[in-house]
């Protein structure tokens, strides 16, 4: 398969970010994780009320502030400057992952090294002889959060897939993702399989499948025209 | 009269011994009590455990504790953050030893301790390396990883106001794990931004009861500057 075509435009990150945010519906309570997912959070619909939880104890967290606005007090899990929002709340860390793994999060969305066709994820480090890894707060959001959605890109920067059959790197979690939204598909994990529910203008099924190291079905909601 | 008021760094961590375990309250740099750490460094205990979400940043506060040599061991969450130098470079030299818990796992292995709790079971890490060794359990479908209290000596915590009960109250995000470990060690000081007299705190806002409180010292940071 030739790549010098480029029949499809993959989407950069704010492009990514609105399509997850399109699927944010009012009132959930949403944890969005560092990195790629913390862009989500520009790009939910003016006037959509949707209420974000930080690890460290915020629920309502609202956008950076101005340079002029800071406050030494509130940052996100991201240790970033944010604001507060009216009607937002701080709470200590024991109650913080208590809504986390008590099921009271809505979604939480996560970066990935791996995705498995089972749902298993890997992000936390990346290879099992690693010294010294960092896992914060993620292995406590995959397992508990209603639904993980994981934003990524399809591969690697040098064109590994991410999506695979099993994970090699250490897991954070088993069968914890839903859904996965790519730079260049929409695919959800549904009884141990990768569904792909929609993709970029222009990308083939057999291209994306070209992509990812595990089998790809095509969803119901997949045009016939992109099969 | 209860007074649990402290004029002196000295006085506030006074007692404290090598070998001791030592909760440091904070997410970052927010909430960090950094100068019951400088006191600590100051006061000199050696071969420390440190329980903290971080393993600092920078040279200064906890990264400064341990450039000083002063930490064998370290429980955390997230080790390696921007700035984290001081960490990986005694991790890579062999000098620090590292257990890594997921931070939900941390905070309530912390509250257990608190609480009277032994162990707990969490779903939090089932089937990954951090359940390594550790006994699991199905508990109405879902699968389980046994998780030990969390308990310290010592318990170094920022509050916004105390007053000479002990009774606290945070700011902002800066509550964190402060008011989880202010519960959970044999000796628990505190470094408040604001010191108030008793009844000044609304009851109804206070986060911390002094009852998990031993030692209270004022500090404001933005007053040195």
């Amino acid at each position: 398969m030739s790549d010098s075509r480029m029949p499809f435009v993959p989407m950069d990150r704010a492009a990514m970010a609105r399509r997850v945010a399109q699927d944010i519906p009012e009132g959930w309570y949403v944890n969005l994780g560092i990195g790629i997912p913390t862009v989500v959070a520009d790009h939910i619909p003016e006037g959509r009320e949707v209420v974000l939880h930080s690890e460290n104890g915020i629920l309502g967290m609202g956008p950076a502030p101005a340079e002029a606005d800071i406050d030494r007090w509130l940052i996100n899990a991201g240790k970033m400057h944010v604001t507060l929002l009216q009607g937002g709340s701080f709470f200590h860390h024991a109650d913080s992952f208590a809504m986390i793994r008590g099921g009271h999060i809505d979604l939480c969305v996560l970066g990935a090294f791996q995705v498995a066709e089972k749902g298993d994820l890997a992000n936390w480090a990346t290879s099992a002889a690693e010294a010294a890894p960092a896992v914060g707060g993620a292995m406590d959001l995959a397992v508990g959060a209603k639904r993980v959605w994981v934003m990524t890109e399809h591969t690697t920067k040098d064109g590994s897939p991410k999506l695979v059959e099993s994970c090699t790197y250490p897991l954070t979690a088993l069968g914890a993702v839903d859904r996965i939204y790519t730079n260049l598909a929409v695919i959800d994990v549904r009884d141990g399989r990768f569904m792909v529910t929609e993709m970029v203008p222009g990308l083939t099924l057999p291209a994306l499948q070209a992509r990812t190291g595990a089998t790809l079905h095509a969803g119901a909601e997949l045009q016939e025209k992109d099969r | 009269m209860i007074n649990k008021i402290v004029d002196t760094a000295a006085a506030a961590l006074d007692g404290i011994r090598d070998g001791a375990t030592v909760m440091v309250g904070g997410f970052g740099a927010v909430g960090q009590p950094d100068m019951l750490i400088e006191a600590l460094i100051e006061q000199g205990a050696r071969d420390l455990t440190v329980i903290a979400n971080n393993a600092g940043a920078g040279r200064v506060g906890l990264a400064k504790l341990m450039e000083a040599g002063r930490v064998g061991r370290i429980i955390c969450s997230f080790p390696r953050s921007a700035g984290s130098v001081v960490f990986e470079e005694l991790f890579r030299a062999g000098r620090l030893q590292l257990e890594i818990v997921p931070q939900g796992t941390l905070a309530e292995r912390i509250r257990a301790a608190g609480a009277g709790i032994g162990a707990f079971y969490t779903p939090t890490g089932y089937g990954t390396r951090i359940a390594e060794g550790k006994e699991t359990r199905e508990i109405d479908g879902r699968r389980y990883v046994l998780e030990h209290a969390l308990r310290a000596d010592v318990a170094l915590v920022e509050a916004w106001e105390a007053d000479r009960w002990g009774n606290c109250t945070f700011r902002k995000s800066g509550r964190n794990f402060n008011a989880v470990m202010a519960t959970a060690a044999a000796l628990t000081v505190v470094q408040a931004n604001h010191v108030v007299p008793l009844g000044a705190i609304d009851p109804e806002a206070v986060v911390t009861p002094g009852i998990f409180v031993d030692r209270v010292i004022h500090h404001d940071p933005q007053a040195e500057q």
